[in-house]
């Protein structure tokens, strides 16, 4: 199958009084999974819609291969989509739905009802071509919908929600199945979706994208351990927001002094963003369900607590390998990630001092009014994990 | 591509969820009841229906006999007048269709905003009673001052007017039509996501016209088909257009042998009744066809 890269060059298209993309500019590398991840309304699917050709920019190109193809209608663009919604032809079965494209090329009957048999073999359905959309599931559908967009050897497959609509266990077995399928056939792939989940665990690389502009784009691991901006640092995984004040080149929060990732907004009180498996947990001796037992500080990373501030268990959320814990510091809460075999002796209502992990933290400009007292005011901004 | 692995099955062995079970009531009465209505309705059609059927063929002198019927086929005009309604009908539906169909999805897919204007345009000819339209219509046609008599505008004027098929009136009917024709394929267009279709279609390279007839028709096969026979039904049975610009349709021709041959034009009405029903039957036949690629 044949592989190109994607260009956005500076593209801007406005509808109306909402600018849904905003000079957007991002290559995508030949046979790459590129996630295009945001919220409703950043201009993901608008961005995928100007490479298949339904949207047209008011400036700025889209290139594939390096040609500007800005211009181009939508059915002389050779790229395979598939869609959020079913988009089989209802009076077509799965494996007419697949020959469709072949047929428009006018391949004879006998090679295109071949292909489409091995196309459906590929996704799983060999034995599915008889069958008419509505007697498929919404995952055999869409299944039968990637075939479709395949058969025609695209040189780059858009792939637009294309899970959204099916349930929870589906969904997951399918976008392992997308991945396998992209890695043996190399083929350039757009994902756009907006669950970050699902952009981290099957791209290569994820764009995370807010108001038409990019933000950052990187691998998986880049976006979550590095990310950029503020914006990316909350919208990808959960968040604590805690108050801090900066001093000598660092910042001071919970008590503890830690170097700076990113740029420094004007000081001194800044708002410090923090992961919940940065936060150290430590049962305080000699109180609540855990006194006499092991009291190892309990934390994704175990590097040096230090004597954070004295909190509460409020809540806590078991699940299996981990459990995260509401705590209650001062008058404000912050979410923190422990083992999973810590929960038991982390109850509600166990009290416990928190501290964070000694690594670089990123800072925002204090969204807090006046200065808050440096142990308090910690706010949790978003919960997505 | 063929030497990929395949992908695992998943969720290929799912099921299309199936239908909630019934709930229990009193079916015996809810029999008794649904009996009730359907011969109360029944008879609402069927007696009027078989009052005018015993008509045609019963008379005191001659008894029971359907010459009545042996005498349509040679009545003057029949032949002439029924095959002017089916080739009018013709043509009216396909004009209307020509016309509603792109306008509908040029509409839906490229200008939303204009949904509620082209829906009040096509409803427009409920509210405009039959004969002050065809008052308009007859204005405009005598209208026609000398100085245009050598002009094409003037032959086109004729030319519509042209007694063996009077395009004139194809016009007349097309706007009747509308709202029916509009009304069927909106409701049609409604019940599939034709956005996502014409944009999979065009993403499969499809060309418009190739979007047209090989995906949105085949889909709106039963709205298509719901459309045409409103449209027909409307012109094997309008009157008061056609008779009052003189030509001589169906109705017309049944109206005027009804004044000398009572009989023979009561027998002619069930006759039409049963062509126009045998014409639905094929009608939506042909709607609900799935037809393979």
């Amino acid at each position: 199958m044949k592989t190109s890269g994607v260009e956005f060059r500076g593209l801007r298209r406005v509808f109306g009084s909402t600018v849904a993309l905003d000079g957007l500019d991002l290559a995508v590398e030949p046979g790459e999974l590129m996630a295009l991840l945001g919220p409703s309304g950043c201009g993901k699917t608008t961005a995928l819609r100007c490479v298949a050709g339904f949207e047209h920019p008011d400036a700025g190109a889209v290139l594939i291969d390096g040609k500007d193809i800005t211009r181009l209608p939508a059915n002389r663009r050779d790229a395979g989509m598939v869609f959020q919604s079913y988009s089989l032809f209802p009076n077509l079965n799965a494996r007419d739905n697949v020959a469709f494209g072949l047929r428009v090329r006018k391949v004879p009957a006998a090679r295109r009802h071949a292909r489409a048999a091995e196309l459906l073999e590929l996704v799983g359905l060999p034995e599915h071509g008889g069958r008419y959309p509505h007697e498929l599931s919404g995952g055999q559908q869409q299944r039968v919908a990637l075939a479709r967009a395949l058969a025609l050897e695209p040189r780059v497959l858009l792939l637009d929600e294309p899970l959204s609509a099916l349930d929870a266990k589906v969904r997951v077995t399918l976008r392992e199945e997308i991945r396998r399928l992209q890695l043996d056939l190399g083929i350039t792939t757009i994902f756009v979706t907006h669950d970050q989940e699902e952009a981290l665990s099957i791209a290569d690389r994820v764009a995370v994208l807010r108001a038409g502009r990019l933000e950052q784009a990187g691998s998986p691991a880049e976006i979550y351990d590095r990310p950029a901006t503020p914006f990316v640092a909350e919208f990808v995984g959960a968040m604590n927001h805690l108050p801090g004040r900066l001093s000598g080149g660092g910042v001071t929060v919970l008590g503890r002094l830690l170097p700076v990732d990113g740029p420094i907004p004007e000081g001194p009180e800044v708002d410090v963003l923090v992961r919940p498996e940065a936060v150290v947990v430590t049962p305080m001796a000699g109180d609540g369900p855990s006194a006499g037992e092991d009291r190892e500080p309990a934390a994704a990373g175990r590097e040096s607590p230090g004597s954070g501030g004295r909190a509460v268990v409020v809540a806590s959320s078991f699940r299996g390998s981990s459990a995260r814990l509401r705590i209650r510091l001062g008058d404000v809460e912050l979410l923190a990630d422990v083992p999973g075999h810590d929960a038991v002796r982390l109850a509600p209502g166990t009290p416990v001092t928190v501290d964070l992990v000694r690594r670089p933290v990123l800072v925002a400009p204090s969204a807090r009014p006046s200065p808050a007292p440096l142990t308090a005011g910690a706010a949790v901004r978003r919960d997505a994990g | 591509m063929a030497a990929v692995t395949p992908i695992l099955p998943g969720d290929a062995g799912e099921a299309p969820a199936a239908g909630a079970p019934a709930r229990p009531g009193r079916p015996a009465r809810r029999r008794v009841w649904r009996g009730v209505v359907l011969i109360v309705a029944a008879a609402y059609f069927l007696v009027p229906m078989g009052a005018s059927f015993w008509f045609t063929v019963h008379s005191e002198q001659q008894g029971f006999s359907l010459s009545t019927y042996a005498e349509i086929l040679s009545a003057e005009g029949f032949a002439a007048s029924m095959l002017l309604s089916l080739a009018l009908a013709a043509a009216t539906i396909a004009v209307v269709l020509a016309l509603t169909l792109p306008a509908l999805l040029a509409v839906r897919l490229g200008a939303p905003r204009l949904r509620p204007v082209l829906e009040v345009v096509c409803t427009l000819p409920l509210v405009v009673p039959p004969i002050t339209f065809v008052t308009g219509i007859s204005t405009v046609l005598r209208w026609g001052p000398d100085y245009l008599a050598a002009t094409p505008f003037w032959a086109t004027l004729i030319a519509i007017q042209d007694e063996t098929f009077p395009v004139v009136l194809v016009m007349a009917y097309v706007v009747l039509a509308l709202p029916f024709v509009h009304r069927s394929l909106d409701a049609g267009l409604r019940a599939v996501d034709v956005r996502t279709l014409v944009e999979a279609a065009r993403n499969l390279g499809a060309s418009w016209p190739h979007v047209m007839f090989r995906v949105i028709i085949p889909n709106l096969r039963p709205a298509i088909a719901s459309a045409s026979f409103l449209t027909l039904a409307l012109v094997l049975g309008e009157y008061t257009v056609a008779a009052l610009l003189g030509y001589q349709t169906f109705p017309v021709w049944i109206v005027t042998v009804s004044g000398a041959n009572g009989r023979l034009s009561v027998a002619v009405s069930i006759l039409s009744l049963l062509i126009t029903w045998l014409l639905l039957l094929v009608l939506s036949g042909a709607g609900t066809k799935r037809k393979d690629a």
